[in-house]
């Protein structure tokens, strides 16, 4: 579950305040705005990468508002992905779990899973450079999701992407949430996304955090 | 003939634009850029014209001679190694704080302080080092010096690499600090998020995206270590077999009148340079580190 409680965050010149939001346990949450309307700034102070001004972020029934970003136990995948250009695909999925302080079996088992779920098993052992968009954000989900994080939280994941990678991006999206239950965030400008993935729609507007039912009509 | 193909304001299509040739844009690069090259190696061509084999033999046959290349080679080494050890916090540091945007005014000044070494004439650089030796504190570590390593730092060879350290080190600390500055600090951000604390985001993600810069601090320090001469001449002095490096033998053979012994030395150094900037660049090349990158 994401809960968010009358947040209020100010970023520069740019700031938000009373924001509430709440994600039910397991579910698809979507979450539209215009760009500049302040999506990425909220996704990372879920994060805990902003500091609050006022307001409450419950994860997963715990209240994480002052806790480290690290102790969050969050996946999170920002919109350039964020890859780390010296490791290899296997060393992205292994990442969080190699902090954890894992067995190397434990480590090795669960990679192999993780890329048969995202179909990166043939690039496990490549670098991450010359990977092209689809497969880049399959191994940045990858490495959100290795650590079974109760949150997921995606930033724009199909910009970028070309139209049919686009749409196997979108089934893949649909059924890591099935298998693994985890409950999800995804951020976007994109109202046909919103259409095809949420299960919960909020809208960011001129400061104004709403959810919709989905049909596009306010639900409150 | 479709709206997009014709030049809204003249009527012209696209295929009337005249076809002009890219070679004087490249030629006058090419001229310009070459015009400095030729520079540094007519300097070099006018050396070897001076100078002969046995001149060279000569030089590196004389035990003062390879004693300065052995100092200079040891001592450009351990400032290296100074020099990028302190050019990595202090460039991590300044590079992140620009970010956070806080305290921005003392960010400017200590930036700007940072930057004195490579502004001040080399020869303020080494008087300043003396008069802080003569003070109270520079006095007690001479002391300590003394004690625990036998040698004091003042016209010994200490004072030779705290010279070149002095120098180097604020070259060092400009490349870190471009180099973090040009890092995306989304991996480290997205480190975080999977557990990591700041230190171990640093470690296994940033230094190892930084390699790159951390290799171009080393060899900026080493070439400069090698040419000081200024500090090294004021604060270590050029005595024989003590605190001679290289470019304090070019000074002393010029000052006997031994141009020949001077320019053979002067050549040794543009071999010495040439060898490890060419070893760091094979070295630091991007296959050489794997990995696809």
């Amino acid at each position: 579950m994401i809960r968010l409680e009358n947040v209020s965050i100010r970023a520069g010149a740019f700031a938000v305040a009373g924001l509430s939001l709440e994600v039910p346990a397991g579910r698809y949450g979507v979450l539209m705005g215009q760009t500049g309307s302040g999506k990425t700034t909220l996704l990372e102070a879920i994060c805990g990468l902003r500091r609050l001004q006022s307001g409450r972020i419950t994860l997963g029934g715990r209240d994480v508002t002052t806790l480290k970003v690290a102790q969050r136990g969050i996946g999170y995948v920002p919109q350039d992905r964020a890859l780390f250009p010296t490791m290899t695909v296997r060393e992205h999925l292994a990442f969080a779990l190699t902090i954890r302080m894992w067995n190397r079996s434990a480590i090795h088992s669960r990679v192999t899973e993780l890329a048969q779920m995202l179909a990166i098993t043939p690039l496990l052992d490549r670098g991450v450079v010359n990977l092209s968009g689809g497969e880049a954000q399959r191994v940045a989900l990858g490495r959100a999701l290795a650590h079974r994080p109760e949150v997921l939280l995606l930033d724009e994941p199909l910009s970028a992407l070309d139209e049919e990678t686009r749409s196997q991006m979108t089934d893949l999206l649909r059924s890591i949430q099935q298998e693994t239950g985890v409950t999800m965030l995804h951020v976007t400008h994109s109202a046909r996304e919103a259409e095809r993935l949420a299960q919960n729609l909020f809208t960011l507007e001129a400061g104004h955090l709403r959810e919709r039912s989905l049909t596009g009509e306010v639900a409150g | 003939m479709s709206e997009a193909a014709v030049d809204s304001t003249s009527g012209q299509s696209p295929a009337n634009l005249r076809a002009r040739s890219d070679a004087p844009f490249l030629i006058s690069l090419g001229v310009i850029g070459g015009l400095y090259l030729l520079l540094i190696v007519a300097m070099l061509v006018a050396d070897a014209s001076f100078t002969s084999p046995g001149h060279l033999l000569e030089a590196l046959q004389s035990e003062p001679i390879q004693y300065a290349i052995w100092l200079s080679l040891i001592s450009c080494s351990i400032t290296t190694i100074l020099s990028v050890w302190v050019a990595v916090p202090t460039g991590y540091l300044l590079s992140r704080w620009q970010r956070d945007g806080r305290w921005s005014g003392v960010r400017h000044v200590i930036d700007a302080t940072l930057d004195i070494p490579i502004v001040l004439p080399p020869l303020v650089i080494g008087l300043s080092l003396l008069i802080l030796f003569q003070t109270f504190p520079g006095r007690w570590i001479e002391r300590q010096t003394q004690h625990w390593l036998g040698t004091p730092i003042t016209y010994a060879i200490p004072s030779v690499i705290l010279a070149q350290f002095a120098v180097a080190a604020a070259f060092a600390v400009r490349t870190m600090r471009v180099t973090f500055d040009q890092l995306n600090p989304r991996s480290e951000q997205v480190a975080l998020t999977l557990g990591c604390s700041r230190s171990q985001a640093f470690f296994m993600v940033v230094l190892p995206e930084a390699r790159r810069g951390m290799l171009t601090a080393g060899t900026l320090a080493w070439a400069r270590s090698l040419g000081e001469f200024g500090p090294i001449l004021v604060f270590s002095g050029a005595t024989r077999m003590r605190t001679e490096v290289l470019p304090t033998t070019v000074f002393l053979e010029l000052s006997v009148g031994r141009i020949e012994a001077a320019v053979a030395v002067s050549l040794l150094m543009v071999a010495c340079a040439l060898i490890v900037l060419v070893i760091v660049r094979v070295f630091g090349s991007a296959d050489a580190f794997g990995k696809g990158v």
